[in-house]
């Protein structure tokens, strides 16, 4: 057998957006996975209905550009954006609210800026915020995990709640829905109750909720198989862990009861998802690795003073849209020094 | 200057320079007060009065005022035409004055209206003046109910709510309600004016192009048709 020899540059292939694309919706399925397990089966049917209607608006988008429909169609752009949306938003939603967001995330989000590569929103958040700030009640009703229920849901009680919105006469929505660990957790502290009193309810693991926690870990395998595939680099996930458990070191140590433990904040909400999905977009995070690292750090501590101090109980949509706006500014004052010339001149 | 007839101050202000869509200006109560078309309305009509009256004082003035002093003579008469316009508003419309509340007397701070002394009132006689004022103010408040009306619309499922407040007790009727819609608080905050703006700057766009592109075509073909006769 004969082993050809190519003369140099030996360059391997550039990464093209659709393997990218793939890679990350690889890496989200552990935890998706993991959400359906705990969160039963309106998970799943929201990740449906997100990336259907995400690929119908897109192409309706492109229809009325009069670009060519199915090229953004495969780059899986659309199914990312989706796919972020569906894991971040409460297994109940009402079908309407999905479409609703997935309408903004890619009609006024992405396309109105010019597509793929030209908003400077990431379009996943900027449509769970519209939601949230619009329907903070929907929003906010989420499932218990299963391992604390005695009966749940079945597939068509959800479907039946989700497109018509009846429940099972024997149940009302208060009675099936429940606030997140990090809500709960706000709202006791906010009636001044201490955080050992706090955690002795079952509602907690090892972590953060009983659960949730779990979820993180799959995330965090997801994110991590990205680095190591060098999706993603590792400026931003670690930079935003830091800037986040740093706060929360230091408030923790100040005063634990008042303040949760670090690992607490790491594995409630959507931490984890928000430091390797989420602020790790491309398209809309820093560029330069300084720049990344400023980037990440920043999220992570907004993530936390939004939490501890803001209005409403999770903050990375928040954080990430907020540095989202800053991440030009942040590029423009840490370009590269290109090689053979003096440091780059700002300002 | 060249001498523009009336049409052309009209279509400008209503259109073609509208201090709101095009010039962008006076952007701070267009997009705070606009979350009702009453409110828009309410705003709209206290500003053209303004305007209207800050123009043809400013234009009578024209040829007394040394040009080095004419900025704050101009914010002089804006700013009491602004009390006066102010004190009667809370005099026939209190509950509505109450609703815009500081941004009432901030109309003096408007920059449409001290740029209209600026760019044309200082520049041209007072009949001229007077339909530039009212076409500028029918313009700005046009935007102002269209975009209060998209709010309201979107964001509580109601339209013309609070009619009595400027109309009195017999406009409760006009109030419009969309049964059983929860409305999307978004378009009622502060995002929902600037995405709402935006977006009606869009289709002012759309449609200017759509009637530039109907223009060059219509023309074109004439040509063509002309081109085959001879």
């Amino acid at each position: 057998m004969e082993f050809q020899t190519h003369s140099s540059p030996h360059t391997s292939r550039p990464n093209r957006v659709d393997k990218v694309m793939l890679q990350v919706v690889m890496a989200l399925i552990p935890g998706t996975i993991a959400l359906v397990f705990y969160f039963g089966w309106g998970v799943l049917l929201n990740v449906i209905l997100a990336v259907a209607s995400a690929a119908a608006f897109e192409a309706l988008v492109m229809k009325l550009r009069k670009r060519p429909v199915l090229p953004p169609l495969f780059d899986l752009s659309a199914v990312v954006t989706a796919l972020l949306f569906a894991v971040a938003i409460p297994p109940l939603l009402p079908w309407w609210l999905v479409v609703l967001g997935m309408a903004f995330a890619i009609i006024m989000v992405k396309q109105m800026y010019g597509g793929l590569g030209y908003n400077p929103f990431n379009p996943a958040m900027a449509a769970y915020v519209l939601l949230l700030i619009s329907y903070p009640v929907e929003m906010t009703s989420w499932l218990p995990p299963q391992l604390l229920v005695e009966q749940s849901l079945s597939l068509g009680e959800i479907l039946s709640f989700k497109f018509v919105g009846t429940l099972p006469v024997d149940l009302t929505l208060d009675a099936i829905t429940m606030a997140t660990p990090l809500d709960e957790m706000r709202t006791k502290l906010d009636l001044n109750q201490m955080i050992s009193e706090i955690r002795t309810s079952p509602l907690w693991g090892d972590f953060g909720g009983q659960g949730w926690e779990w979820v993180g870990n799959w995330f965090l395998m997801g994110g991590i198989w990205m680095v190591y595939k060098r999706t993603i680099t590792w400026q931003i996930p670690l930079a935003f862990l830091t800037g986040l458990v740093g706060m929360a070191t230091l408030f923790w140590l100040f005063d634990p009861e008042s303040f949760p433990f670090p690992l607490f904040h790491v594995f409630s909400g959507g931490a984890i998802l928000g430091a390797f999905f989420i602020a790790t977009d491309p398209v809309t995070a820093s560029t330069t690795r300084a720049g990344q690292l400023i980037y990440g750090a920043a999220i992570g501590v907004l993530v936390y003073i939004i939490r501890t101090w803001g209005g409403y109980p999770d903050a990375v949509a928040f954080a990430v849209l907020l540095m989202n706006m800053a991440a030009p500014t942040i590029d423009y004052y840490t370009r590269p020094r290109v090689y053979g010339h003096g440091g780059a001149k700002n300002g | 200057m060249v001498e523009t007839g009336f049409r052309s101050i009209i279509t400008d202000g209503l259109w073609n320079n509208n201090q709101a869509l095009v010039a962008l200006l006076g952007l701070c109560p267009l997009l705070a007060v606009t979350n009702t078309a009453i409110n828009g309305l309410g705003l709209g009509l206290a500003t053209t009065a303004v305007l209207v009256s800050s123009n043809a004082t400013v234009s009578l003035i024209r040829n007394f005022v040394r040009p080095e002093v004419r900025l704050p003579v101009f914010v002089m008469v804006i700013a009491s035409f602004v009390t006066a316009i102010e004190l009667g508003m809370n005099a026939y419309f209190h509950e509505l004055h109450k609703i815009l509340g500081i941004f009432i007397p901030l109309i003096v701070t408007n920059c449409a209206i001290i740029g209209r002394a600026e760019a044309f009132a200082s520049k041209n006689n007072l009949q001229r003046s007077l339909v530039d004022g009212i076409s500028i103010g029918i313009g700005f408040t046009l935007v102002l109910v269209t975009l209060g009306g998209m709010r309201e619309l979107i964001g509580q499922g109601t339209l013309f709510d609070q009619a009595h407040l400027m109309f009195g007790e017999v406009a409760r009727g006009m109030t419009l309600k969309i049964e059983d819609f929860p409305g999307m608080l978004i378009a009622i905050l502060p995002p929902g004016a600037f995405i709402g703006l935006g977006l009606l700057i869009m289709v002012k766009n759309l449609i200017d192009k759509r009637v530039v592109t109907k223009a060059t075509t219509q023309t074109e073909t004439s040509e063509g048709a002309a081109g085959v006769t001879t």
